[in-house]
C-alpha cells in the first residue's frame, strides 16, 4: 500500500483525477447559498450529451478526461525530450527566418492587412462590436501593463484606475460631467485625445513618485489600495464624477480639423479602424523603446537595481516614466471606451478589470509585445466566445474563475508565457539557478 | 597643494549600535592606484559603499573632485548622482546584468549618462539613432581595450570569473569615470587570469588617466599594483603609506598579516 | 475657514459623545484585523511573501461557518449554553476550513514554484490568481449576494461603559479573539513547533541543516494563520454585513495594513497593529462619511511603508514577539 502510495505516478493519476474533478466542478451549474452543494453534485451527475457520441453522467466524461490528461503526462514524461526535441528540429528553419528582419516586416504588413480586412469578414454585429471594445480596447490596456509589468518589472494592480482616469477625462472635455466646461464649451471627442494623455500620464506621474520608492510586493499591494481609492472617489464624489449613475451622454467620436470632417456613428466599424490604428502605433512606440535605451535601462533595473544605480541608472525615474508611458496606453483605452460607449459609469473600473488585463499580460509573456498582443486577443476572443455562445450553467462572472486559474497554471508550468521574450524567460531561468539578484530587488533582501 | 580626487575627512558609519566605520581619512591623489587592505569585517566594503553613496555615514564629509569639476559632496547623494560625477565601481560578488550579452551589459553603462530622451527613444529621432551609433561605438571600443571582444554576444551569466571581473570593469569605464572602485577585482580568479587583470588594472590608469581605490585580499597583487595602501582594522585607519612602509609596520603585522596565516590564502 | 473650524468643532462634539461607543466598537474590528493579520505575518516571517489568498481563506471560513450555523440553528433562537457550544462550533468550523484552504494554497499554488527556486513575482501572480480563482468559484457555488448569518445567540446589551452600549457580539469577539491570539503566542514563543517556526523564519537553510522540516514547518505557518484568518471569518459574518463571496478583500487589505503597521513579521506587532488601525478606523467615522471610511485604512498603508516601512514595532522576523 505505501509503495504504491510512494509511486510518483500513484500521485501523478491522483492529480489528474484532481485536476479534472476542479474542471468538472468550474464548467458545472451554479449552486446557491441555500443549495450549497447542488453546484458541486450537478457537476458530476448531471446528465449530458457528449458531442452526440455519448451520452451519460457528468463523471464519466471527466473520468474520461483525466485517464486521458494521465496518458499524455506519462506520454510527455517518457518522450518529451524526443518530442521537444523534434520540435524545435522542425521549428528552428522558421525560428531563425522570423528573426530576419524583411521577413518581419512581411508579416507584420499581412497581419496589418488582415486585420484591416477582419470587419468584412466578420460581419456579425455582436462580434464587431466585440473587436473594438472587447478585443481592441484590451489590447491596448494590454500593452499598456507590459510596459509596467513586462518591461520595468513592476507589479501595478490597479492600473484600471488610467483606465478610468483617461475615460472621465473624455467626459470633462466633452462637457458629460457635472463641472464646469473646460475650454469654454463642449469639444468633440478627438479633442479628448490630448487631454486625456496629458491629464493620465501626470497621474502616473503623482502616484508613480511616492509609491514607486517601495520594493516589488508592496508596490502590489499599494497599487491594488489606490485601485480601490479611485472607484471610492469615481462612485462617491457626485458632484464631478457623476458618482454610481455615471456620467451624462458623452458624444460620438468625431474629427473636425479645418477641412478633415469626419463623424464616427452608431455602428462599430469605424471605431475598429480607429482603434486598429492606435494599435498599430502602440505596437510600433513599444518596440521602439523596447530596443531603445530607455527599454535596456529598465532590464538593468529589473535584474539588478543596485548595479543599474552603480552606472549612474536613476531608478526612481525610469520607473515612474514606465508608469507615465503604460498609463498613456491606457488612457487611449479610456478615450476609445467612452468616445464609444457614450456613457461611462464607476461599476466597469473594478479591480476585477486590473486581473483581467494581468492576465492576458502573463498569458502571453510578460515583456514580449508580440506574446501580449497574441495573449491578449486569443484570451479575450475566449471569453467573447463564452458570451456569444455560453454552455450550460454558464454565468459570465464565471470568466474569473477560468482566469484566476490560468494565472496559477501559467506560474506553474510557463512563467513566461505563451510567446515568451526572450531575455525575461533567461531571467526566469538563472533566477531558478539561484544567479542574478531578481529576488533581492522585490523582496528588499539585499544585506 | 596636491590634487586630491577622494577627500574623505573623518567619517563614522553606525548601523544601529555598531560602528562600521570609525573616524575614517583618507585621501587619494589624481592618478593615483591606491589600496585599501584589511580583515574580513574590517569595513572595507562599507568605505566603498560610503564613497558611492550607497551607505550614508552619520558623521564627516567625503569630497569627490572630477577634473575640471565642482567638488561633490557624497554625503547625502544618490548613487546614480554620484556615478554620473564621474565614480565607477565593481562589486565583490560580481553583478552583472545576467540575461544580458556582454556586448549589452558594456552599452547600458555607455549611454546611462545621457539624458533619457524617452520621445526620441519612442519615435527613433535621427539623434537618438546618433546616440546609439556613438555608444556602439564605445562599447566595442571598451570591449577591445578589457579583450572581451570574441565573446561580445555571449550571455553574461555564463562568463568565466575572471571574464566577469574584465565586463564589470569595461562597464563602469563605459560611464567615463574619473575614479574605479574596484571591489576585491581577483576574488575567484585563477592565477593567470590574476595576472591578466593586474595588467588591466595598470593599463586603465596609464591609458585611460583613472585613478584607481581597490580593496583586495590578495597580498601579492595589492603590493605588486598598488602606489600607497591604507590599512583598516575593525572600522579603523591602523596604518597607511607605500607597500614598503606597510611591510614594516609592526601595527599591520599584527592585526592583518599575523592574524591570517598566510599571505594569499585568505578568501572570504 | 471658519467654516472648516465648525466643522472640526462640530465633529470633535460627536467624538466626545460617541467617544466610548466608538472605541469598544473599534476594539472588536480590531481583534478580527488582527486575526487576520497574524497569518500575514506568519507568512511573510517564513516565506518572505505576502500572501496575496490569505483574503479567501477568511471567507472560507465565513462561508463553512455560515452553512453550519444554517444546520444547527435553523429558523429558531438559541440562548444559554446551547449559545455558547453554538459559537465555540462556529469557531472550530471557520478555524478547520480556513486551515484546510490555507494548506491547498500552499500546496497548489506555492509549493511547486518553491521546489522550482521560482522567482518572487511568480509567487505573487500566482497567489492573486488563486485568490480571484477562489473567491470567484465561491461565488459560482454559493451565489454573489450577500447573506447574514442565523445568529447562536440573542444579541443584546450586556452593560454599559461610560454610557457606551457594550453588546454581546463584542463580547463574543473579544473572548474568542483573545483567547485565540493569547494562545498562539504562547505556542510559538514555548513549544517545539514555534521554535521551527522562529527557525525557519531567522534562516530557512540553517534552520533546515539543524533538522527542521521546513516544508512541514511551512505548512504548519500556513495552517495556524488560516485557522485564525477561518475563525476571525465567522466572527466577521456574525456582524451586519453577514458572509458573501467577496467579504474577503476588504478586510484583508486592512489587516495586511495592519501587519505592516505593526511591524511585518512580527506577531504582537501584528496584533497591536491590528486594534489600532481598528479604533483608528471608528474614530475617523466622525470626521469623514461612511463610504469614505476605506479610503483612510488604505491612506495609512501607504503613508507607513513610505514613511516607517518597519511599522511601529519594527520588523522582527523570526522573533516570537
Amino acid at each position: 500500500m505505501k509503495a504504491l502510495w510512494d509511486n510518483i505516478w500513484t500521485r501523478r493519476l491522483i492529480s489528474s483525477l484532481a485536476a479534472m474533478a476542479i474542471l468538472a466542478v468550474v464548467t458545472g451549474p451554479p449552486g446557491s447559498n441555500l443549495t450549497p452543494l447542488a453546484g458541486f453534485t450537478g457537476s458530476f451527475a448531471e446528465r449530458v450529451s457528449f458531442f452526440g457520441l455519448f451520452k451519460g453522467q457528468r463523471w464519466m466524461v471527466f473520468f474520461v478526461f483525466a485517464l486521458v490528461m494521465f496518458a499524455i503526462w506519462w506520454t510527455w514524461v517518457s518522450y518529451g525530450e524526443q518530442i521537444k526535441g523534434a520540435l524545435s528540429k522542425t521549428l528552428a528553419a522558421p525560428q531563425a527566418a522570423t528573426r530576419r528582419r524583411p521577413v518581419r516586416w512581411g508579416i507584420a504588413i499581412v497581419l496589418i492587412v488582415v486585420a484591416a480586412l477582419l470587419p468584412h469578414v466578420v460581419t456579425d454585429p455582436f462580434w464587431q462590436a466585440a473587436m473594438v471594445e472587447q478585443i481592441g480596447v484590451f489590447v491596448l490596456l494590454a500593452l499598456g501593463l507590459n510596459v509596467v509589468v513586462g518591461f520595468a518589472g513592476l507589479l501595478d494592480l490597479g492600473f484600471v484606475a488610467f483606465y478610468a482616469v483617461g475615460a472621465y477625462a473624455t467626459a470633462w472635455v466633452t462637457g458629460a460631467l457635472p463641472l464646469p466646461f473646460l475650454f469654454g464649451g463642449r469639444l468633440d471627442t478627438f479633442w479628448a485625445i490630448p487631454f486625456a494623455l496629458a491629464l493620465v500620464m501626470l497621474a502616473g506621474i503623482l502616484l508613480g513618485t511616492p509609491t514607486l520608492r517601495l520594493r516589488g510586493d508592496y508596490l502590489a499591494i499599494v497599487t491594488l489600495g489606490f485601485g480601490e481609492i479611485v472607484t471610492i472617489f469615481l462612485n462617491n464624489l457626485n458632484g464631478i464624477t457623476g458618482g454610481a449613475a455615471g456620467s451624462g451622454k458623452i458624444p460620438y467620436f468625431s474629427l473636425n480639423v479645418g477641412v478633415v470632417k469626419y463623424h464616427w456613428g452608431l455602428g462599430p466599424v469605424p471605431y475598429y479602424y480607429l482603434t486598429l490604428g492606435f494599435v498599430v502605433l502602440f505596437l510600433i512606440v513599444f518596440s521602439l523603446l523596447e530596443h531603445s535605451r530607455v527599454g535596456r535601462a529598465w532590464t538593468a533595473i529589473r535584474e539588478d537595481e543596485v548595479a543599474a544605480e552603480s552606472v549612474g541608472i536613476n531608478p526612481l525615474k525610469y520607473k515612474v516614466m514606465a508608469f507615465a508611458i503604460g498609463a498613456a496606453s491606457a488612457g487611449f483605452a479610456g478615450v476609445m471606451t467612452a468616445g464609444q460607449s457614450l456613457y461611462i459609469f464607476p461599476a466597469t473600473f473594478t479591480l476585477q478589470l486590473s486581473i483581467n488585463i494581468l492576465v492576458l499580460v502573463i498569458f502571453g509573456g510578460m515583456g514580449s509585445i508580440m506574446g501580449v498582443l497574441i495573449g491578449a486577443i486569443v484570451i479575450q476572443t475566449a471569453s467573447m466566445y463564452l458570451i456569444h455562445t455560453p454552455p450550460a450553467g454558464y454565468q459570465p462572472a464565471d470568466l474569473y474563475i477560468y482566469l484566476g486559474a490560468l494565472l496559477v497554471v501559467m506560474m506553474i508550468f510557463r512563467p513566461a508565457g505563451l510567446v515568451p521574450s526572450r531575455r525575461r524567460r533567461r531571467e526566469i531561468g538563472l533566477a531558478e539557478s539561484g544567479e542574478g539578484h531578481m529576488n533581492e530587488v522585490l523582496t528588499g533582501d539585499t544585506p | 597643494m596636491s590634487d586630491l580626487i577622494f577627500n574623505v575627512d573623518h567619517i563614522t558609519l553606525r548601523f544601529g549600535g555598531v560602528v562600521s566605520l570609525n573616524d575614517v581619512t583618507l585621501h587619494q591623489n589624481r592618478g593615483e592606484i591606491l589600496a585599501v587592505i584589511g580583515p574580513n569585517g574590517a569595513g572595507k566594503t562599507s568605505l566603498f559603499n560610503s564613497l558611492t553613496g550607497v551607505y550614508q555615514p552619520q558623521e564627516g564629509s567625503i569630497t569627490f573632485t572630477g577634473k575640471d569639476a565642482k567638488p561633490l559632496s557624497v554625503i547625502g547623494k544618490k548613487p546614480h548622482r554620484v556615478s554620473n560625477a564621474g565614480v565607477a565601481r565593481t562589486f565583490q560578488a560580481s553583478r552583472m546584468f545576467s540575461a544580458l550579452t556582454t556586448f549589452e551589459n558594456i552599452k547600458i553603462g555607455a549611454e546611462s549618462h545621457r539624458g533619457i530622451g524617452v520621445v526620441g527613444a519612442m519615435l527613433r529621432s535621427p539623434a537618438t539613432r546618433r546616440d546609439e551609433r556613438d555608444s556602439d561605438e564605445r562599447t566595442k571600443a571598451l570591449l577591445d581595450f578589457v579583450g572581451l571582444r570574441a565573446k561580445a554576444n555571449v550571455i553574461s551569466s555564463s562568463l568565466s570569473y575572471g571574464d566577469r571581473r574584465r565586463l564589470e570593469i569595461a562597464r563602469g569605464l563605459a560611464t567615463g569615470p574619473q575614479v574605479l572602485l574596484l571591489d576585491e577585482p581577483a576574488a575567484g580568479t585563477n592565477p593567470s587570469e590574476k595576472l591578466e587583470l593586474t595588467t588591466l588594472i595598470r593599463k586603465v590608469r596609464d591609458e585611460m588617466g583613472v585613478s584607481i581605490l581597490l580593496i583586495e585580499h590578495d597580498m601579492k597583487l595589492v603590493m605588486s599594483l598598488a602606489e600607497r595602501l591604507y590599512v583598516l582594522n575593525f572600522g579603523s585607519v591602523i596604518a597607511q603609506g607605500t607597500p614598503e612602509e606597510i611591510r614594516a609596520n609592526d601595527k599591520v603585522i599584527e592585526a592583518y598579516l599575523g592574524s591570517t596565516a598566510t599571505e594569499t590564502g585568505d578568501r572570504s | 475657514m471658519a467654516n472648516l473650524l465648525h466643522y472640526f468643532a462640530s465633529h470633535l462634539a460627536t467624538l466626545r459623545l460617541e467617544f466610548w461607543s466608538l472605541l469598544v466598537g473599534g476594539f472588536a474590528t480590531g481583534v478580527m484585523y488582527a486575526m487576520v493579520a497574524i497569518g500575514y505575518t506568519m507568512v511573510y516571517g517564513v516565506l518572505r511573501l505576502i500572501n496575496f489568498a490569505h483574503s479567501e481563506v477568511f471567507m472560507s471560513g465565513g462561508f463553512a461557518s455560515y452553512f453550519m450555523m444554517r444546520a444547527l440553528i435553523g429558523t429558531s433562537t438559541p440562548s444559554g449554553t446551547w449559545s455558547v457550544v453554538l459559537v465555540i462550533i462556529g469557531v472550530l468550523t471557520g478555524g478547520v476550513a480556513g486551515a484546510a484552504i490555507a494548506m491547498l494554497l500552499e500546496r497548489i499554488a506555492y509549493r511547486p514554484l518553491r521546489r522550482r527556486n521560482a522567482p518572487k513575482l511568480a509567487y505573487l501572480i500566482s497567489a492573486i490568481g488563486a485568490s480571484y480563482f477562489l473567491y470567484n468559484l465561491a461565488g459560482k457555488e454559493f451565489g454573489r449576494i450577500n447573506e447574514s448569518m442565523p445568529s447562536p445567540y440573542i444579541n443584546h446589551t450586556v452593560f454599559t461603559i461610560f454610557g457606551a452600549p457594550v453588546q454581546l457580539y463584542y463580547i463574543v469577539i473579544f473572548v474568542v479573539g483573545v483567547i485565540m491570539l493569547i494562545t498562539l503566542d504562547r505556542l510559538v514563543a514555548t513549544t517545539k513547533l514555534g521554535r521551527s517556526v522562529r527557525a525557519a523564519a531567522q534562516d530557512a537553510e540553517t534552520a533546515s541543516l539543524m533538522g527542521v522540516n521546513i516544508d512541514r514547518t511551512i505548512v504548519l505557518t500556513f495552517v495556524i494563520g488560516g485557522a485564525l484568518a477561518g475563525a476571525a471569518g465567522f466572527l466577521w459574518g456574525l456582524g451586519f454585513t453577514g458572509v458573501g463571496f467577496y467579504m474577503g478583500f476588504t478586510p484583508a487589505l486592512k489587516a495586511f495594513t495592519a501587519a505592516v503597521l505593526g511591524g511585518i513579521g512580527n506577531l504582537r506587532g501584528a496584533a497591536i497593529g491590528g486594534l489600532l488601525l481598528g479604533v483608528v478606523e471608528s474614530f475617523s467615522v466622525a470626521f469623514v462619511p461612511a463610504s469614505y471610511i476605506d479610503v483612510i485604512a488604505f491612506g495609512i498603508l501607504v503613508l507607513v511603508l513610505l514613511f516607517r516601512p518597519t511599522g511601529i514595532l519594527g520588523e522582527r522576523l523570526g522573533r516570537s514577539a
